[in-house]
């Protein structure tokens, strides 16, 4: 079958007597190849002193001579202390008691230091209220090594001496206390006894001072209805361990919801114990970290949410309001009811709407539910801001009544709303201070820029809770030139005291009573007797009073909020709110909270816990309206996350290009966008990520009505979870009821998986591929994590970064999936309106064209899903699949249980992470440190003080993963031997386990009995991930257990 | 070299002689006390503040007798306080000129006693600088019988030479005298291939000469490569010249006085300065018996003036003056960042002596890097070395199982899993 056919690659070909067609058979390039370009020039060739020959001389030359000078090592130098403190040990860690009090975090913590310089923040477990660090604490510790940090105090944007400013600023207090202008300290909320006598003591000097409040997202709505109600400006202390039944209207109490905190008690009761668990309700708009942990979540927009309380105040005293809301929001409010009033005093109801009258309602419905977590006796002191206050101010600056401004912790320019009518006031004010740690906004716009140390080389004392104190003491000396803003008011009062001295004689006069400073100190808290603190509650009798004058000018101010006893009427009130169009909700991201911390690398690199964005904030929004307004998000070709823009206005104010996320479970109708980002001053250009959410907190509210309109562009988000769903998977995140869980076996609702073994069925841990490790000799570590327990807060994720050094890569290599967080929180929602509704579509598939167009749709999640958080790390296998496959034997198992890492052993061939079906492994693509391509903090000095000494950075080119913190193990190993002790009980910790304030993460010798871990190993609900593939993994899981009860 | 031993010999002869004329003077006045017993009183109670020559913590005493009368003086040793008390002005004056530094009372010294003290204060007995000069020679022994050596070799070398020489010579002079006599060479001694190519011809030879020759630059270069960054007796110089042989060695300090974190951290620490200010507060100078045909006493007073000089301790007023300058040491001993080791592992619970790793340190005068700190060196002690496990509770219940398991008694390092790569490594 010969064949004439002719294979031709254009038409010209087939014509003979085209020139083209011969010219390219002899000539492959057409046209000349434009070496004259770069030799044509022959007279310059010629002139050129450096000759072909020369120049390979000279890489000859250089590259000997590299050679030769990689043959030496480097000279390394050693220098001693000249006089070594008595507590410090070159080698060995020091932990100090302290506080952070940054104005919107507030925590005990214990700072760990090594050769003097803080390297982590700790949880201080003495401390009785906020003693647990969330990721912003957690990374605070970076904060301070933040290489944009003011250096020294500076004078019209020179640096000058301290002894410059103090001149000066006296010269113009004594100027403006002439003059008759008031002189107003603008702070952040301190909560500090010390500084509140102090700032007392100056307006004593000066005179006509004010000292005015201000937090930057506002919990203004729950002060006033609290100051109303009992007569003190604080807000009500909720205990939810002592509750049963949790309803929460839009009150994000797992995040930063009147100072946060409150996880620990919460998850305390989420655990079930004796067939009980608590059951928790939210009424939300934003998909919240609080109602992503909910076992019912009801998304509702703001304005449905106040007739929603009002209903439930409603319901719950049988009278009635007006109002509408949607068939299955009423029945939900309407159980929420049933099930609290079954409860009784087991009951709370929280809210976070920011609205006084449903701040008073829920105050007096806990009253009425003699709730037990409700506790308006001591209440915290943590938010102090008053925004009328502020609002005065501004106007006050503008009409030229202010004579001095001296401000702290605070950064207004940025954080207003109204910034320009605020800088615009401030160039008119004859003295403007700002102590700031950074040339912020407000700083650069202020005549005197104070240098402020970090609240690490602090003094300071705090009132978290009525008779709940806590010290902040120093954990290194001064980096810069700074002084503290209560140091500087005792200068300029003329008083020769240091603040510690100062606070030191205030605690001995009205705050130890007799008990030892050096314990308090030593202990970082100190709670006063309770006769104490009845007697200092006496003594407000004279503050109440105060109180209650302001709070005549407050019912004035605020306008539409009933009278305190009034709940009828505030109910009535709120029922009465309706929205046409969509509603804003602002809120704070559990990464970036309030802002303060924006050029923070970790918090940055931080995946959101429920989007699992990084470097960014945006509009989340609910599917339907998305596709309404032809919003999209989709996925392009590199894995990334891409999303339309949107242009935000809000009263006439309007972001342009805001990306959007399409968040499940957002309320239809409402959109949120947090605060923190956009910020531009003293931030590296890498940090400057998102919009400025403050621009649209008009009036402090953080609702707002808004219009949204498509601008054109793509977003590129650095999102780390692209697959959002668990598509039916229950046996990697298993599930189930209280119900079923308290009659059904555990082989029922936590089933093992099975596999063929000889053509029988049988269950997959029974099965083994390879011979057992024996690891019943000395310790066997284990890590169990509760997946009810684990409220996916993050703060394990910073504990690892700075525990183990894992560098920050930055937005584009997030992207590209290159993120180096050894521990991920995964977290799924579920395509039905819940997981089993998963599991049962999955079950009745049939056919293989069902499964494709099912699976299909199960990528998407449902409109209001559950969602669940999964803590991954490394998991330890016994039978390591990363084992088997390294060439060069860099991963090896240890007797320990651990799988150990050797990154001077690795070469990067990168089969671990291919074969790691958890996929926990991470490669340096690049060199991380001392690469100005990377400029986080792992490239200059001071950013690299953070680093922890016992772990090795790693380099380009290496695999690295969690190690259950062997350097922690082996350190707690290697401290009882030199005791010659034995290992006391759960003294073995990782980073993650000691960052856990929900106690989800429990970290343990399993061949020890008396750890908690041996017990929990035992337990029903633990299983493994992925247990039919024969691992053997040493981190369990516990089967979450939802409380799906309904009355 | 030979000119120093030249200058010491010398120097040790005038000394001597010098010691001689001292002595020889002392007994003519020495008529009160014996200086020779006055010295050891001295060194024995009153040498942790005073110097002869030299202010410490209270004043210099050499010619004090001719300062104070013998009677004061008397009463002030004996009871200081008593004699202040009396209101005795010149007693109060030197009190508060070293800044009510009270001395101790001696009520234990007999009459004699002082004036044996006061004797040796007058004219304080010639240090025996013999010793030094006998050190010279020692050295000089030494120096010059490791010459030999090499005069030794070198002769042979000459030797060898020599006898070549002459070979090439005798057997010239015969082909010569061959030659002459008309002897005739056999043709085929001169048709005979030259050796190489003789070799090349043959390709076994060739092949195996390759081989054995690869062979040899394999191992060359094998054992070039693995030395790459092992710096085994690196010894660099040090900014204070810090004497292991005399703490360490003469004076038998205990290593962890001065690395006293060796005991609880990773690392054993360079001592801060005010550890070396415990003794050197009151140690000036070194015994004129220190110094070293190497290194000179004046040397060693050098380098503790650095030491002062660093620490900003005024001599002359016997007080801290607040500037410092901490010292620059050069690190010897190099651990990659990669690999984690702790010394109070080694030495508080193994109860390692620092020699097992950094060798006979109280004989180095300079500190040189003893051990190579290869991975191969580590793990090879730990294959061998059994863990010190009595009186541990920690081992209790791991060593009950192990040994079981092993069915040995002892256990080593390695047995305990302590060749996992992440014991070190993380």
């Amino acid at each position: 079958m010969a064949s004439n056919k002719k294979y031709w690659k254009s038409v010209e070909e087939l014509d003979p007597s085209n020139s083209i067609v011969e010219t390219l058979k002899q000539n492959e390039f057409v046209e000349e190849i434009p070496v004259d370009e770069f030799l044509g020039d022959k007279e310059n060739l010629e002139a050129s002193s450096t000759s072909r020959r020369d120049f390979l001389k000279y890489v000859g030359f250089s590259t000997a001579a590299a050679t030769m000078a990689a043959c030496e090592g480097p000279v390394k130098k050693a220098i001693p202390y000249v006089v070594q403190p008595e507590q410090i040990r070159p080698g060995v860690a020091n932990y100090y008691a302290s506080t952070i009090a940054d104005g919107y975090d507030f925590a005990s913590v214990l700072v760990k230091t090594r050769e003097g310089r803080p390297i982590k923040i700790e949880n201080n477990a003495d401390a009785k209220i906020n003693g647990s660090a969330n990721a912003r604490v957690n990374a605070s510790v970076l904060s301070m090594y933040d290489s944009m940090r003011v250096q020294g105090p500076k004078s019209s944007g020179k640096y000058a001496t301290w002894e410059e400013l103090d001149t000066e600023v006296m010269a113009k207090l004594n100027a403006a206390k002439a003059s008759g202008k008031s002189i107003v300290l603008l702070t952040q909320t301190f909560a500090s006894p010390s500084t509140a006598k102090l700032v007392a003591e100056f307006s004593g000097k000066f005179g006509n001072v004010e000292h005015i409040q201000y937090d930057a997202i506002s919990e203004d709505a729950a002060l006033n209805a609290f100051q109303k109600k009992y007569g003190k400006r604080a807000l009500a202390d909720y205990d939810f361990s002592k509750a049963d039944v949790v309803v929460s209207f839009a009150a994000d109490f797992l995040g930063d919801w009147h100072g946060g905190g409150f996880d620990s008690g919460y998850a305390k009761k989420r655990v079930p114990s004796n067939g009980k668990m608590s059951r928790h309700v939210q009424f939300e708009a934003n998909m919240s970290l609080t109602g992503a942990n909910a076992d019912k979540r009801v998304a509702v927009t703001p304005s449905q949410q106040k007739v929603a309380l009002a209903k439930l105040y409603a319901y719950l005293s049988g009278s009635s309001v007006s109002g509408d809301l949607p068939e299955h929001v009423d029945a939900a409010v309407k159980n929420a009811a049933g099930q609290l009033r079954k409860a009784g005093k087991n009951a709370v109801v929280v809210t976070g709407i920011d609205d006084e009258n449903a701040q008073g309602l829920v105050l007096s419905i806990n009253e009425m539910l003699q709730s037990a977590a409700f506790d308006p006796k001591a209440p915290r002191l943590l938010r102090q801001g008053d925004v009328r206050k502020v609002n005065k101010l501004i106007a006050d600056m503008k009409s030229g009544k202010v004579g001095a401004l001296i401000m702290s912790g605070v950064n207004p320019a940025y954080t207003l709303p109204d910034s320009e009518g605020f800088l615009e006031g401030l160039k008119s004010i004859g003295l403007s201070v700002a102590f700031s740690m950074k040339e912020d906004e407000t700083a650069t716009a202020s005549q005197f820029i104070a240098a402020a140390p970090h609240y690490l080389e602090s003094w300071g004392d705090v009132e978290m809770k009525k008779g709940y104190f806590s010290l902040m003491q120093p954990a290194i000396r001064p980096l810069f030139d700074t002084r503290q803003f209560q140091d500087a008011l005792l200068k300029w009062i003329g008083d020769d005291k240091t603040y510690y001295e100062y606070i030191r004689e205030n605690w001995d006069a009205s705050v130890l009573n007799g008990s030892s400073w050096n314990k308090a100190l030593h202990d970082g808290v100190f709670t006063a007797s309770p006769s104490v603190a009845a007697m200092s509650s006496e003594g407000e009798g004279a503050k109440a009073a105060e109180g209650a004058e302001a709070e005549g000018a407050d019912e004035e101010g605020t306008e539409g909020a009933a009278p305190a006893g009034d709940a009828a009427g505030m109910a009535r009130k709120l029922a009465s709110a309706s929205s046409s169009g969509l509603e804003l909700t602002l809120y704070a991201k559990t990464g970036m909270g309030d802002g303060q911390q924006a050029n923070n690398p970790w918090l940055q690199e931080f995946p959101d816990p429920i989007t699992r964005a990084s470097w960014d904030n945006y509009v989340t929004i609910s599917r339907a309206d998305a596709e309404a307004l032809g919003l999209n998000n989709r996925h392009v070709a590199n894995g990334g996350l891409n999303g339309s823009y949107v242009k935000v206005t809000v009263n006439g104010v309007s972001l342009d290009r805001v990306p959007v996320i399409i968040q499940p479970g957002q309320a239809k109708g409402s959109i949120g966008l947090s605060f923190g980002y956009g910020k531009k001053a003293a931030m590296k250009p890498e940090m400057q990520t998102g919009v400025n959410a403050y621009k649209l907190y008009e009036g402090f509210k953080a609702t707002q009505p808004v219009t949204i309109e498509k601008v054109a562009g793509e977003h590129e988000f650095a999102c780390v979870q692209l697959h959002n769903t668990l598509m039916g998977r229950g046996d990697i995140l298993k599930e189930t009821t209280l119900e079923i869980f308290n009659t059904k076996d555990a082989k029922e609702w936590n089933v093992t998986p099975k596999v063929s073994l000889n053509h029988n069925e049988v269950e997959a841990t029974g099965v083994d591929l390879w011979d057992e490790f024996d690891n019943s000799i000395g310790h066997h570590f284990n890590l169990s994590i509760d997946l009810n327990a684990c409220t996916g807060c993050g703060a394990c994720v910073i504990a690892c970064h700075a525990e183990n050094n894992v560098p920050v890569v930055g937005k584009s290599e997030v992207r590209r999936s290159r993120d180096m967080h050894w521990l991920r929180i995964d977290r799924y929602y579920s395509s039905e309106e819940s997981f089993e509704g998963d599991n049962e579509v999955v079950e009745a598939i049939s056919g293989l064209g069902d499964s494709l167009t099912t699976f299909g749709e199960m990528e998407r999640a449902s409109e209001n899903p559950q969602v669940a958080f999964q803590p991954v790390m490394c998991q330890h296998c016994n039978h390591a699949p990363c084992e088997t496959v390294c060439p060069v034997a860099a991963t090896s198992h240890g007797r320990q249980g651990q799988n150990h890492m050797a990154y001077n052993r690795c070469v990067g061939t990168r089969y671990c992470a291919n074969n790691c079906p958890y996929k926990v492994r991470r490669f340096n693509w690049f060199l991380y440190n001392n690469n100005d391509e990377f400029d986080y903090h792992m490239n200059d000095d001071l950013g690299k003080m953070v680093l922890n000494p016992d772990v090795v950075v790693r380099s380009r080119g290496v695999m690295e993963k969690c190690s259950l913190c062997i350097q922690m193990t082996q350190k707690t190993i290697l401290d009882a031997k030199r005791d010659g002790r034995k290992v006391r009980k759960d003294e073995f910790q990782t980073a993650c386990s000691a960052a856990c304030s929900s106690g989800a993460m429990v970290f343990g010798d399993v061949n020890n009995e008396e750890d908690e871990v041996f017990a929990l190993k035992k337990s029903d609900r633990m299983y493994h991930l992925l247990e039919h593939i024969g691992t053997k993994p040493n981190v369990f899981y516990h089967v979450k257990v939802r409380n799906t009860e309904k009355v | 070299m030979k000119e120093v031993i030249h200058r010491n010999s010398i120097s040790g002869i005038l000394s001597i002689s010098l010691a001689i004329l001292l002595a020889f003077s002392t007994t003519l006045f020495g008529q009160e006390g014996d200086p020779g017993k006055g010295k050891q009183l001295f060194n024995a109670n009153c040498a942790a503040c005073h110097k002869l020559n030299q202010k410490m913590t209270g004043p210099p005493l050499a010619g004090v007798t001719e300062k104070q009368s013998r009677e004061w003086l008397h009463k002030w040793i004996k009871n200081n306080v008593a004699l202040r008390k009396s209101g005795d002005p010149d007693a109060i004056a030197i009190y508060e000129e070293y800044g009510g530094a009270a001395m101790n009372v001696f009520p234990q010294l007999s009459e004699q006693d002082i004036d044996d003290i006061l004797a040796y204060t007058a004219a304080p007995p010639p240090s025996p600088v013999a010793g030094g000069g006998a050190d010279g020679q020692v050295v000089a022994q030494d120096t010059s019988s490791g010459i030999s050596n090499e005069v030794v070799l070198g002769a042979l070398v000459l030797v060898f030479a020599m006898l070549v020489i002459m070979l090439v010579l005798v057997n010239k002079t015969l082909m010569r005298i061959a030659e002459a006599k008309g002897i005739e060479l056999p043709e085929e001694q001169k048709k005979r291939l030259p050796l190489w190519k003789a070799f090349v011809k043959n390709q076994f030879l060739v092949l195996v000469s390759v081989v054995f020759l690869l062979l040899v630059s394999a191992y060359f270069v094998y054992g070039y490569l693995m030395q790459v960054g092992v710096d085994q007796g690196y010894a660099p110089v040090q900014p204070i010249h810090f004497s292991h042989r005399i703490h360490a060695g003469d004076n038998e300090i205990d290593c962890k006085y001065c690395h006293s974190s060796a005991r609880v951290s990773r690392t054993s620490g360079i001592p801060s300065l005010n550890v070396c200010m415990n003794c050197h507060k009151n140690i000036m100078e070194v015994a004129p018996e220190t110094g070293t045909a190497e290194h000179s006493k004046e040397f060693y007073d050098g380098e503790i003036q650095k030491l002062y000089e660093a620490v900003g301790w005024d001599v002359e007023n016997q007080r801290y003056t607040g500037e410092t300058k901490p010292v620059k040491w050069v690190k010897i001993h190099n651990l990659p960042d990669f690999v984690y080791f702790n010394h109070s592992q080694h030495v508080s619970v193994a109860g390692l002596e620092c020699q097992k790793c950094h060798g006979p340190i109280e004989e180095m005068e300079i500190v040189e890097q003893f051990s190579p700190l290869t991975m191969g060196w580590c793990v090879n002690c730990h294959r061998t070395t059994e863990v010190k496990m009595e009186g541990n509770e920690y081992y209790e219940k791991i060593h009950e199982e192990l040994s079981k398991k092993y069915g040995v008694e002892k256990l080593t390092a390695a047995q305990m899993g302590a060749l996992e790569c992440g014991k070190c490594h993380y």
